[in-house]
């Protein structure tokens, strides 16, 4: 079998072909394979999207816990400012309340004492009058004599 | 009859290593981001076959599905050999000295029996496997009739056919198809140069199909034959 016309039908038939081929099956499985390259890419894009849109969202939530965190640090500070402020508060408070018993207290002994020198004087005049009257041994006009009486226990 | 075939033994080997050093290739160079063109359409065949072989064979892939794709490219890379016009490398075989030369691996059927017969003594070694050599003898005496004695050279009849049509029937259907298919181009090729590009294209055309068909086929028929040797029926 020698080169002849035989194998020259079967190469203008083989390029028919591949022609063919290049037309109507080449296309579609080239579309498909880079349809599914693209789907690949896709994928791993946004595979990495979703990574960084964590990323973000873990700094965020780190953020706001320090924001809260410092948040009750200062209310705990706060509070422990008011309690201190409370205590100092109400020391001064019993304090004064202490001074102001003590000031009544006082008044009051004062007041009591004066009344019982008073209530004293009073008696030391009634036993002058009742010695003066056993002295003299006669009645004694306490009317008349009142205002010196009085006099006397003033002094006392 | 000892002859050997050494054209089908040069061209199923040529195609052989076409197959390794394209898919090597692809596999060493593999990325996990965005493949290349050569990892997209190695993966694509891959991801096709695995699929295939999951939905028929229930058992573990490791060995079935590398076998599957293994017989699904080097059978289409057989058959496709089919397209090339058919007498373009005879004629250059005899410039080298070559009297006769058949470039379809397929077309030979020591090649589709040396396949077939591959599939035919995993088939065995999964039933084996799958059942134990217990549960293999236990199929073999007493289904599908029962275990009543008198039935028994039945059972055994029957499987042993049953057996036998399996990788007879695979290696038959692809060399059936690509020895007629190339029988035709053949016949074609008889024709006036003139008149020759309006069947050769249509059977041309049509043999793409063919070609991916009958190496589906046997892929496919491969792994369900595994298959039901593994299951316990």
């Amino acid at each position: 079998m020698g080169v002849n016309l035989t194998l020259v039908g079967q190469l203008i038939t083989f390029t028919l072909f591949v022609l063919f081929t290049m037309k109507f099956v080449w296309p579609p499985l080239t579309a498909a394979m880079n349809e599914r390259t693209k789907r690949i890419a896709d994928g791993l894009a946004a595979a990495e999207k979703g990574q960084e849109a964590q990323a973000d969202a873990e700094k965020q939530v780190e953020a706001a816990m320090l924001a809260a965190r410092t948040e009750a640090a200062d209310l705990v500070a706060q509070a422990q400012k008011r309690s201190n402020d409370m205590v100092v508060e109400a020391k001064d408070t019993a304090v004064a309340e202490g001074e102001r018993m003590l000031e009544a207290a006082r008044a009051q002994i004062e007041q009591e004492s004066n009344a019982a020198r008073d209530k004293l004087r009073g008696e030391v005049a009634a036993l002058a009058l009742a010695g003066a009257e056993k002295i003299l041994a006669r009645e004694i006009d306490a009317a008349s004599h009142e205002q010196m009486l009085n006099e006397l226990a003033g002094q006392l | 009859m000892m002859a050997l075939n050494l054209d089908t033994l040069f061209f199923s080997t040529l195609l052989g290593l076409v197959f390794i050093t394209v898919f090597g290739l692809a596999a060493r160079r593999a990325t996990s981001g965005v493949p290349g063109k050569l990892q997209n359409f190695v993966e694509v065949i891959v991801e096709f076959i695995d699929t295939s072989v999951k939905e028929s064979f229930h058992g573990p892939r490791e060995f079935v599905a590398p076998l599957a794709l293994t017989i699904f490219v080097w059978t289409f890379l057989w058959n496709l050999m089919d397209l090339v016009p058919v007498d373009l490398l005879p004629i250059m075989g005899t410039w080298f000295g070559l009297e006769y030369l058949r470039v379809v691996p397929a077309a030979d059927m020591s090649a589709t029996f040396a396949l077939s017969l591959s599939v035919f003594f995993l088939i065995l070694v999964y039933s084996v496997k799958g059942k134990g050599w217990g549960g293999f003898a236990k199929e073999m005496l007493f289904h599908p009739f029962g275990s009543f004695p008198l039935l028994v050279p039945a059972n055994v009849l029957l499987n042993i056919v049953e057996l036998l049509a399996k990788p007879l029937s695979l290696s038959l259907r692809l060399f059936g198809n690509l020895y007629a298919g190339e029988l035709i181009f053949i016949l074609i090729a008889l024709l006036p140069w003139w008149a020759q590009w309006v069947p050769g294209l249509g059977w041309a055309i049509y043999h793409i199909l063919v070609i991916t068909l009958q190496a589906f086929i046997f892929m496919t028929l491969t792994v369900v034959y595994l298959s039901l040797a593994y299951e316990e029926h």
